[in-house]
């Protein structure tokens, strides 16, 4: 088992024939993804990754079609919105959103209107969601995965990756690592993917990395206090971050005191969950809390 | 983007926010000039983007046009919360009968526009927060269908505006939703909003935060950028597609990703040492990306050390620890480098690393402290 994604996925790549979306859709094939169709608007009847994917003008084909049921965008800032929008239409129900510098007003129309249409949005700005030897959606690279028990929640990215291979390297495996996204509006929160792993049979421990900004942490840590049993373990980065600076993530921004690493450490530390001060030590945080 | 004062101001009054704008001065004979012109009263208040200005010295109330010059001289120069003061706005000076807050942000918990009023205007809205948060409306607006009539009255109510300013006051808060929609703000707030005493509804302040991802359609905002306050190095990286914000410390820092790159600032300080930046190189990182990181890190003359945490992950290790040995032979000023390089041809790049003759590490704990090692190394 595992969450959001698997071997039952049918997977359409939003601007397969872009730069970005050709070469990790090819990734992602070659993970085992199934990709059954790409949306180009103007290439439709082209197809896509030496021919074994074909390219539909729009989302609507691509349901009709090839039957999708998930959907990953690569479409730039400006057409992003426009293609969730188009994903959700077509009745897609889960859709990720690698695309950066989406502008937040209009994240808050999609994410209304998504969630009206029960759509699951993961990201925007986000890496994706690895289920480890089923399926890729996104940018995550597949080797540093190793399966096993302990599934993975994260607002970045290359982060992520860093503590997977940590993970991997102390022989700790993954059942799903799934990043969120860096945006202030994202259509998943991490209370969202602690619920999906809480129920999820085969996820037997969590980890979760948080950054500064925001106060997704502090709800997580409420959630896990009050819903979670699972061993977890977490870090969070911006400990040195000054208040007032926007670190690279629109969403990591300290303001008016709120959303520094020191308040999210303490909320989660309240729940019980232990905090790393490095990503090296989270395998054996994990292996503490009884993980094999 | 923040914006000065007399910036939001300026977009605030073009969407019909009644205000005291005053006019820019940048000397004391500008102030005292402009002083003549409004005639009566003037403050005098300081540009900057920190906060606290009026406690640092920098808002002062001047009678007459010499008064002006006098009190723009102290101001111009002074430095608040590590900011040096150049420009001024000098303002009429309002004779206030009340005070507001009244302000719209961008509430990511609640995935929509958030009004925040109180009658407790003229302070620190956190302030008054902590001190009596009953004192504070919080009304989020419905996120489709934005500011309704019934929105405004509530807040009108809330803060006992007297029933002949309603009209004005309705006319206020659906001229600054426009203004936050309009330019794609984060965060629009006047503080205070004032009835004079002659019963004239005014924003006597006003801050913008703006939305960077949004500044690329609205060209004529991201021409109201200050470049005053921010530091060159800082512009220089935006520029050239990086991601940089300077600190004290004297270690730099290059990194791939927003996360890890705060990541590796914060095990820069656990291993005792100080970060001298943030810096997130972005995706693909290519040799003149990395030039140009090494060239802004260097400018720093604190920086003592680097410190190069790569994960290659789709990216190629052994092409980025090429572009870094090929970068630093163009460099004028060379210091200890150290270059961790994970994922993809991690291994062909630690040869290529070594080879150059630059400090390797295998993890990232173990990079942090040679670089605070190296940092502290007396070098000739």
């Amino acid at each position: 088992m595992s969450i959001l994604v698997n071997a039952d996925t049918r997977l359409v790549v939003q601007g397969i024939t872009g730069r970005e979306g050709n070469f990790h859709s090819r990734a992602m094939l070659e993970y085992g993804t199934p990709i059954v169709a790409g949306v180009t608007p103007g290439k439709g009847g082209q197809s896509a990754l030496d021919g074994r994917v074909p390219v539909f003008d729009t989302m609507d084909e691509a349901v009709r079609q090839a039957g999708a049921n998930a959907s990953c965008v690569f479409v730039p800032a400006a057409g992003a919105p426009d293609a969730m929008l188009e994903a959700a239409e077509a009745g897609i129900p889960l859709i990720f959103c690698i695309t950066e510098g989406i502008p937040a007003l209009d994240m808050l129309r999609v994410y209304w209107v998504l969630r009206q249409q029960g759509v699951r949005l993961i990201g925007p700005n986000c890496p994706g969601a690895t289920s480890v030897g089923q399926a890729k959606v996104g940018i995550i690279p597949g080797n540093i995965h190793r399966p096993g028990p302990v599934g993975l929640v994260s607002r970045s990215g290359t982060l992520t990756y860093e503590v997977v291979q940590a993970m991997t390297d102390a022989g700790v495996g993954q059942t799903t690592c799934v990043g969120i996204g860096g945006d202030p509006i994202v259509g998943t929160s991490f209370v969202d993917v602690l619920d999906m792993f809480n129920q999820d049979p085969e996820t037997e421990a969590i980890v979760m990395i948080g950054e500064i900004g925001g106060d997704e942490e502090e709800r997580a840590a409420a959630f896990c206090a009050r819903e979670v049993r699972k061993p977890m373990a977490a870090f969070i980065a911006g400990r040195t971050a000054p208040a007032g600076r926007r670190m690279g993530h629109a969403g990591a921004i300290i303001s008016g005191g709120a959303g520094t690493a020191e308040s999210k450490r303490l909320a989660l530390q309240a729940a019980g969950i232990a905090v790393a001060d490095s990503p090296s030590q989270i395998p054996a945080l994990l292996r503490a809390a009884g993980v094999r | 983007m923040k914006l000065q004062e007399f910036r939001s101001k300026e977009i605030l009054a073009r969407h019909g926010v009644p205000l005291i704008r005053g006019e820019v001065a940048r000397t004391p004979e500008e102030a005292r000039a402009a002083a003549e012109r409004i005639g009566g009263p003037v403050v005098v208040k300081a540009q900057v983007l920190v906060g606290g200005r009026g406690k640092a010295g920098g808002v002062k109330l001047a009678v007459d046009p010499g008064e002006a010059e006098a009190r723009a001289r102290e101001i111009i120069g002074l430095v608040i919360k590590g900011v040096t003061v150049r420009t001024l706005l000098v303002a009429p000076a309002a004779r206030i009968a009340r005070e507001y807050y009244l302000g719209l942000i961008l509430d990511r918990g609640g995935k929509t526009i958030t009004i925040i009023a109180s009658a407790e205007g003229g302070v620190e809205i956190e302030e008054t927060a902590k001190a009596n948060p009953a004192a504070i409306l919080r009304l989020p607006l419905h996120p489709l269908i934005g500011l309704q009539r019934h929105n405004v009255r509530r807040v009108s109510f809330f803060l006992s505006i007297p029933p002949e300013l309603r009209p004005a006051f309705a006319e206020t808060l659906t001229a600054l939703y426009a203004a936050f929609i309009g330019s794609d703000a984060d965060l629009v707030e006047i503080n205070p909003l004032v009835v004079t005493d002659d019963g004239q509804l005014l924003a006597l302040d006003a801050k913008m935060v703006l939305d960077d991802s949004a500044l690329a359609r609205h060209p004529e905002l991201e021409s109201m950028r200050d470049l005053d306050e921010e530091e060159p190095s800082e512009a220089a990286a935006r520029e050239a597609g990086i991601n940089f914000i300077k600190l004290d410390g004297t270690i730099g820092c290059m990194v791939n990703g927003a996360g890890l790159a705060m990541t590796t600032m914060d095990l820069v300080k656990l291993a005792g040492g100080e970060p001298a930046n943030f810096l997130d190189i972005g995706g693909g990182a290519k040799a003149d990306r990395v030039a140009a990181a090494f060239r802004i890190i260097l400018d720093d003359p604190n920086v003592r050390a680097i410190l190069v945490n790569i994960f290659g992950g789709i990216t190629r290790g052994d092409e980025v620890a090429r572009g870094i040995v090929e970068a630093r032979a163009t460099l004028t000023r060379d210091v200890p480098m150290v270059v961790r390089i994970v994922g993809t041809n991690a291994e062909a790049a630690a040869a290529i690393l070594r080879r150059a003759n630059l400090i390797t590490a295998d993890s990232l704990d173990d990079a942090a402290a040679k670089a605070v090692a190296a940092s502290r190394e007396e070098r000739p």
